[in-house]
């Protein structure tokens, strides 16, 4: 494909027609902050923290999105930028519990000067009782920004068993699945996959969440480790999280050809039988 | 698709409804299935399937859901998310009858209030009937009941509602007699890109809000390589204090028929839809009628459907309405892509507002003047659709409505709806147009026009505004789903305590307000501050 | 597969081909990952198609889903290969170019009249004509397939049944077509490729060739080992029962579970003079042996490379310590070689790996730091500046062909050895579920929220026939053996057909029922096709 160039913070960029505003920052190491991307997913553009400045437009548009076009000019840093980006931070942090985010998240917070407690103490928020009905993964949806990354990968960007989704509307809008039944009720197959895109901490391995809840939990003495799922012949690779010689958590690679990160139950959860050390058969 | 249902059945009652829609199910062949895509093809049947079951049950229950979801190859989470984003649809069990009270502005003014067990509802587009109600009577006669009008709406002397009052609303034969299909006729001597160059030079502007150019619509759609193309006629007309749709959907529903046989002639659009909300049954009956009678006469040669909204505001902006149709959540897309390019099932789409369709018979006819319809509301002695020409000044029109009732005093006027914004008694000469509002910062809108004079309790009137938004808001984007909630508890505190912060709370409102009109997605978002900010800046209801 | 034994196609190309069939496969639930390529495909184009007896989970997402009775693939593919002769589809150029063996084929195939498969599978012959049609025209397709295609008594003929239908239509050797059997376990691929099959030594090179044999010789220092083929599984048990075979070393299987007719096979392997087994687990087979070698799991407790379905190579590492006592395979063998006598030194799972890459010109240039590098590399790969193999045999489109050319095998339907007759009506066919995995060794370990336990999956008509009820406990019996299971009823499953897994062998012995006719040239046994009843149990306890 043909190469474009755009003007970002002043400096004149080359990038490939049908690649992103987002994908442009990224080349030129502007950090941009993004809640809801993800390069697996299809782009819903719905936090809109990752907003940015372009000449001509009304209103500001989401980088993540947005497709680079010949001649655009863009600010990543104005002053309508940073607002923009500071009140999205606020308003998501003054109604979700964003604690378990990952430090970069709380590094944005600290750019922009984020004060989510300025709204006051009496405002809505999204807290509720962790949803715990099986034992291989949690919900805890007071952490839940609605990024909808759940939703693509339990949906058409991955698994397409669609066990969740977004339901109600405006402030209640929330995940849910069909009627807000339990999960052994629901589709799900309990492939994980919503774990693995969840930026939040909402959706946890039981096993780690049992842990925080022990006060185990210590990343520091864990170990990630890549291998093959000893299943089936597909070959997905999977990131063995290891702490005191025992797996904690099973990921894989996002960039791995065969699995673009998405596990099935099995490569998931089915690691039990090497930490039983009992005889079975 | 392999869907997973683990509810119970569904009641025969409920299996009948969806079937009455769908068709007797076939028997499963244990040889042969045709699935995949022929069945997934069907997910646009889902309002329409969840309309049948409601109108027959009073509530979506799961085994009808369940039900549904099965025979459509939809998963029933995500049609649960579908009925949980339409205010009207109920996932919970009530009883045969659900009464709507309007809560909204004109019907707050008018002392309306939310009796028990009923629903409360935003404005049910019935302002010149203020207070309205809505009642539904749910089983195999489905029937839904709005407040009557009061006399009909009769305007000597103007040129859109000419036929309103006039001609039988239920007969093609009265249309025709009222000079009904000539405008197509020569539509269609014309040729589609001669249709579109008078489009163009009437400078018609969009009668929807957005007040796009509609020539240069019409003309994108055409010029579109990809096929199909779709009209959409958005008769969504949620925006509160505006009716005038549904004024000429009632009473002159052969107009826009006509007018959309014409839009879909000159632009070659293959397939229609008119999206009527949900709280119209009337136009909506009138309408689908009309396009039956219609297409019998051979007036209307491409398919032509109605579809029925289900209570949500959003579905007004056109690419939540294209969800809709799709069997969607009326979640707003990100443009780019434009409809024009990419609109209704991903194809380009030209989607036209009622009012404005109607509006290209007289173009065509040579008949055109730059008039427009207004809908007056609130405290005004005679509440109703009027049409005035462009430029009149806002004192005129309202004078037209027979002006305050005795023995008040001018308040305020909010323009535009719940996204418009209020305009002051000394602001009252402000021509009606696009940039005689435009230059005191406001804006025509959707032309609701509503009056409130010395008693109207404006603070009431704000918070109401900010509950609307909070209420309608989609929910996709943060600035939006959060900010429309803090904006309104934020309003809340400042009106209960005057001697608060109140500051500090104005700064807050105002950097939300910023974040909305910035970095949201859709014109909801982008305006639900508008009316908020200009009532306490403007109007300074705090200071009074 | 004419000279390469693995998948033509990169998952990869599944995304953007035109065709999918997956014949005998449920990848949704048994290639869960595979398949989320597949409807990545599916979304952009491509037309899916089921070959199945039963209406399976990865059938429901087929544009056509084709019940064929168990065992009648042949007479499909070969009246489909009809079809698309007369219809004038056949890639007659690429025939003509690059295979051999046509008019035979051809001569064969034309006595799979529409009318005689519809007879033979069951499915009505229009179906099968479209599916033909729709294989024939596509610009690109790929054929996958699993067990439903291998674990029959005629399997490689099967197999030779697809493989006719790509060469015929020039579907192999170009991006996004490809023959691609889905690999069972995590290294069902490399272990053949390393040359654990009767005729191969690693690098799937021929032991007979005398030229290959003196390459190892030479690098294992003159080592003397076997100049013919070795017998694969069943003719290990055929050998065992003729008392030819006295003694067994098995490494990481469970035949006392896992191979069909269980009561015969534990008795042959009882009567061994030795068994050792090397295992992660004291498996059952483990249990009859006389010596118990405890291993490191081999994807978590060691290191070394497994190879998947599209020949992509990657390493597995240590994560975990072993448990005391269970050690490396490759030191166990190692340790045994100088019990023996034989110095095979102390490698590292690289130091084995490098010989291997010495000795297997397929492998050479997968040094591990390549495969780190670039997360696995596909064979072949003959050295360290080659990226790897996206898809194999584009040399048959080279002009002229390099390497041999590809036959066509002419092979007849056969029906399963195990008849069904008056007294064994039903055709019992076995499985995998998405949650477990094949003996459920290491699955049942998890607390898997699906798993609902063995059961006999039947159609509800069958359950009404037979006047049994949902969950009641019944006797399956077939030629062999009979076990007690409860029955599900399941709408996927047609009149005549039953559906079990062997994941719970010690609730339900499935494997009691299987019929062991294996297929002479892979050794695979029948788990596919037996012939059972099904007998209400006297008062017995009617449901779960
Ligand atoms: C929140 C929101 C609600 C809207 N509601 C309506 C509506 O009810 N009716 C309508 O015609 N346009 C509505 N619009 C404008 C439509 O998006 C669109 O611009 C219009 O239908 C185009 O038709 P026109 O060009 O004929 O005006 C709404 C826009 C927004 C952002
Ligand atoms: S575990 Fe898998 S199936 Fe279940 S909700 Fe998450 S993504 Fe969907
Ligand atoms: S649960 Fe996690 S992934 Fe899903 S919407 Fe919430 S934050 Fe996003
Ligand atoms: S601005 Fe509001 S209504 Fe519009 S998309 Fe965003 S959340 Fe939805
Ligand atoms: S990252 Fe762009 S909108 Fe969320
Ligand atoms: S109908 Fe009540 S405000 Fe419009």
């Amino acid at each position: 494909m043909a190469d474009v160039t755009l003007t970002i913070d002043g400096r004149e960029v080359q990038a490939r027609e049908g690649s992103t505003i987002l994908d442009a920052c990224r080349r030129m190491r502007i950090d941009t902050p993004t809640l809801c991307q993800l390069d697996t997913l299809t782009p819903v553009n719905v936090c809109r923290v990752c907003v940015v400045e372009l000449e001509g437009a009304r209103v500001l548009v989401p980088a993540c999105s947005r497709k680079v076009e010949a001649g655009m000019k863009i600010r990543t840093d104005s002053e309508r930028v940073r607002h923009s980006r500071r009140l999205v931070l606020e308003l998501l942090a003054s109604s979700v519990d964003m604690s378990l985010c990952s430090p970069q998240v709380r590094g944005w917070m600290d750019r922009y000067g984020a004060a989510p407690g300025r709204f006051g103490k009496q405002v809505a928020t999204v807290a509720q009782p962790v949803k715990v009905d099986n034992d291989l993964y949690v919900r805890d949806y007071s952490r839940c920004i609605l990024c909808y990354k759940c939703v693509e990968a339990c949906g058409v960007d991955a698994q397409n068993t669609f066990a969740i989704g977004v339901a109600g509307r405006g402030f209640d809008a929330h995940i849910s699945t069909e009627f807000d039944v339990g999960l052994p009720d629901s589709a799900c197959v309990y492939c994980g996959n919503c774990i693995g895109v969840c930026p939040t901490g909402a959706l946890m391995f039981k096993s780690e969440h049992d842990m925080r809840a022990a006060g185990t939990w210590d990343e520091s003495k864990q170990t990630v480790t890549e291998t093959v799922c000893p299943y089936c012949g597909v070959g997905c690779m999977l990131e063995l999280h290891v702490q005191e010689n025992s797996i904690v958590k099973v990921t894989s690679p996002l960039d791995h050809s065969v699995t673009s990160g998405h596990l099935c139950v099995k490569g998931r959860f089915g690691f039990e039988f090497v930490q039983r050390r009992g005889a079975k058969g | 698709m392999d869907i997973r249902t683990t509810g119970g059945p569904a009641t025969a009652e409920e299996m009948a409804a969806v079937d009455g829609l769908l068709g007797e199910p076939q028997p499963a062949d244990h040889r042969v299935v045709h699935g995949g895509r022929a069945m997934r093809s069907q997910r646009h049947l889902l309002l329409p399937v969840l309309h049948a079951i409601q109108d027959r049950a009073g509530w979506v229950s799961r085994g009808a859901l369940e039900y549904a979801c099965r025979r459509l190859s939809i998963p029933p989470a995500e049609a649960y998310g579908v009925v949980t984003f339409y205010a009207r649809f109920a996932p919970q069990e009530r009883g045969p009858v659900a009464l709507h009270v309007c809560d909204d502005i004109a019907c707050m003014l008018a002392g309306a209030k939310v009796v028990e067990g009923a629903h409360g509802a935003p404005c049910l587009g019935l302002c010149d009937r203020a207070p309205a109600t809505l009642t539904e009577r749910f089983g195999e006669a489905y029937e839904a009941v709005q407040t009557p009008a009061r006399e009909a709406a009769r305007q000597p002397g103007s040129r859109l509602l000419r036929r309103v009052g006039v001609v039988d609303p239920d007969s093609i034969d009265s249309y025709l007699q009222h000079g009904g299909f000539a405008a197509l006729k020569l539509a269609r001597e014309m040729g589609p890109a001669a249709v579109i160059d008078e489009v163009t030079r009437s400078k018609l502007l969009g009668r929807g809000g957005a007040a796009f150019p509609t020539g240069r619509k019409w003309q994108s759609v055409a010029d579109a390589p990809v096929r199909p193309h779709y009209l959409v006629c958005n008769a969504d007309e949620s925006e509160p204090g505006t009716f005038k749709d549904r004024v000429l959907m009632e009473n002159d529903p052969f107009a826009l028929v006509e007018g959309m046989a014409i839009a879909a002639f000159a632009t070659g659009c293959e397939k229609g839809y008119v999206y009527v909300r949900d709280e119209y049954p009337l136009a909506r009956r009138r309408v689908g009628e009309a396009i039956a009678q219609a297409r019998e006469r051979g007036y209307v040669d491409f398919e032509v459907e109605v579809r029925r909204g289900a209570g949500a505001y959003i579905c007004g902006e056109e690419t939540a309405l294209f969800n809709s149709i799709e069997g969607k959540r009326g979640e707003p897309r990100n443009k780019p892509p434009f409809p024009v390019e990419a609109g209704l099932f991903g194809k380009p789409t030209l989607p036209n507002n009622v009012e404005t369709l109607v509006n290209v018979l007289d173009i065509v006819n040579g008949e055109f003047a730059d008039t427009r319809l207004f809908c007056v509301s609130g405290q005004v002695l005679h509440s109703g659709v009027y049409e005035v020409a462009m430029g009149t000044p806002l004192r005129a029109l309202i004078d037209l409505a027979g002006g305050l009732l005795p023995g008040r005093t001018m308040r305020a006027v909010l323009l535009g709806g719940a996204a418009g914004s209020f305009i002051t008694p000394d602001q009252l000469d402000v021509p009606l147009s696009f940039d005689g509002t435009r230059a005191i910062g406001a804006t025509l809108g959707s032309g609701a026009v509503m009056v409130f004079d010395d008693t109207a309790d404006m603070r009431q009137v704000l918070l109401r505004i900010a509950r609307f938004f909070r209420d309608e808001s989609c929910g996709q984007c943060v600035p939006c789903r959060v900010g429309t909630a803090r904006q309104e508890e934020i309003l809340e505190r400042m009106l209960q305590s005057p001697n608060g912060d109140g500051r500090a709370d104005v700064m807050l409102l105002s950097d939300i307000a910023q974040a909305m009109r910035d970095a949201s997605i859709c014109g909801l978002g982008q305006t639900a501050a508008n009316a908020i900010a200009s009532g306490l800046t403007q109007l300074k209801v705090l200071n009074g | 597969m004419f000279g390469a034994g693995g998948g033509t196609s990169s998952y990869r190309e599944a995304e953007e081909t035109d065709l999918i069939v997956l014949w005998g496969s449920n990848a949704r639930e048994t290639h869960p990952i595979f398949f989320h390529h597949v409807l990545r495909g599916v979304r952009n184009g491509a037309r899916l198609i089921a070959v199945d007896p039963r209406r399976t989970s990865s059938a429901e997402w087929a544009d056509v889903w084709l019940g064929i009775d168990v065992g009648s693939d042949i007479a499909l593919a070969n009246a489909m290969a009809r079809v698309i002769i007369y219809e004038g589809l056949a890639d007659t150029n690429f025939i003509a170019h690059a295979t051999t063996g046509y008019e035979d084929f051809a001569r064969c195939v034309e006595a799979y009249t529409l009318e005689r498969a519809e007879a033979e599978t069951g499915v009505p012959a229009s179906a099968i004509r479209e599916v033909a049609l729709a294989f024939g025209q596509a610009p690109k397709g790929m054929i996958c397939w699993t067990l439903g295609i291998t674990e029959h008594h005629n399997a490689t003929d099967n197999v030779l049944a697809l493989i006719n239908l790509g060469l015929l239509t020039g579907k192999v050797g170009r991006y996004g077509c490809g023959l691609n059997p889905l690999r069972g376990q995590n290294n069902v691929q490399g272990g053949g490729d390393m040359g654990a099959i009767p005729t191969r030594l690693p690098g799937f090179q021929d032991l007979e060739i005398p030229q290959i044999h003196e390459k190892f010789s030479r690098a294992w220092g003159g080592a003397d080992f076997p100049h013919q083929k070795g017998w694969h599984l069943s003719e290990m048990f055929e050998a065992m029962e003729r008392g030819e075979l006295r003694s067994l070393y098995i490494v990481g299987e469970n035949p006392a579970r896992s191979e069909a007719d269980q009561g015969r096979a534990v008795r042959l392997l009882s009567g061994l003079d030795q068994l050792v087994v090397q295992d992660i687990f004291l498996t059952h087979t483990a249990e009859l042996a006389d010596v118990v070698l405890p291993a490191a799991a081999g994807w978590a407790e060691s290191e070394g490379t497994v190879t998947n379905s599209e020949r992509r190579v990657q390493r597995v590492r240590r994560a975990l310590e072993p448990p005391a006592g269970a050690r490396d395979d490759v030191d166990i063998i190692c340790d045994l070689a100088a019990r023996l006598g034989s110095d095979f030194g102390r490698p590292t799972a690289e130091q084995v790996w490098d010989e291997c890459r010495s000795l297997s010109p397929m492998h050479a240039g997968m040094a591990y730091r390549r495969l780190e590098e670039l997360a696995g590399i596909q064979w072949p790969c003959p050295d360290e500046s080659h990226p790897g193999t996206q898809f194999l045999h584009a040399r048959l489109w080279k002009d002229p062909v390099e390497g041999p050319l590809a036959p066509f095998h002419a092979v007849e339907h056969d029906p399963p050895v195990d008849r069904l007759t008056e007294e064994f009506p039903i055709r019992l066919t076995t499985g995998r579920r998405l949650d477990s995995f094949n003996t459920g060794v290491q699955t049942n370990e998890y607390t898997s929220p699906l798993r609902r336990g063995e059961a006999l999956v039947i159609s509800p008509e069958d359950g009404a026939r037979l006047g049994i009820e949902d969950g009641e406990c019944v006797r399956a019996s077939s030629r062999r053996g009979s076990v007690d299971v409860h029955v599900r009823f399941d709408h996927s499953m047609r009149p005549g057909l039953a559906f079990m897994t062997l994941h719970f062998p010690d609730q339900v012995a499935t494997n009691v029922l299987t019929i062991d006719a294996t297929d002479p040239k892979s050794g695979t046994a029948e788990f596919k096709a037996s012939a059972i009843r099904i007998d209400r149990i006297p008062a017995s306890v009617p449901s779960i």
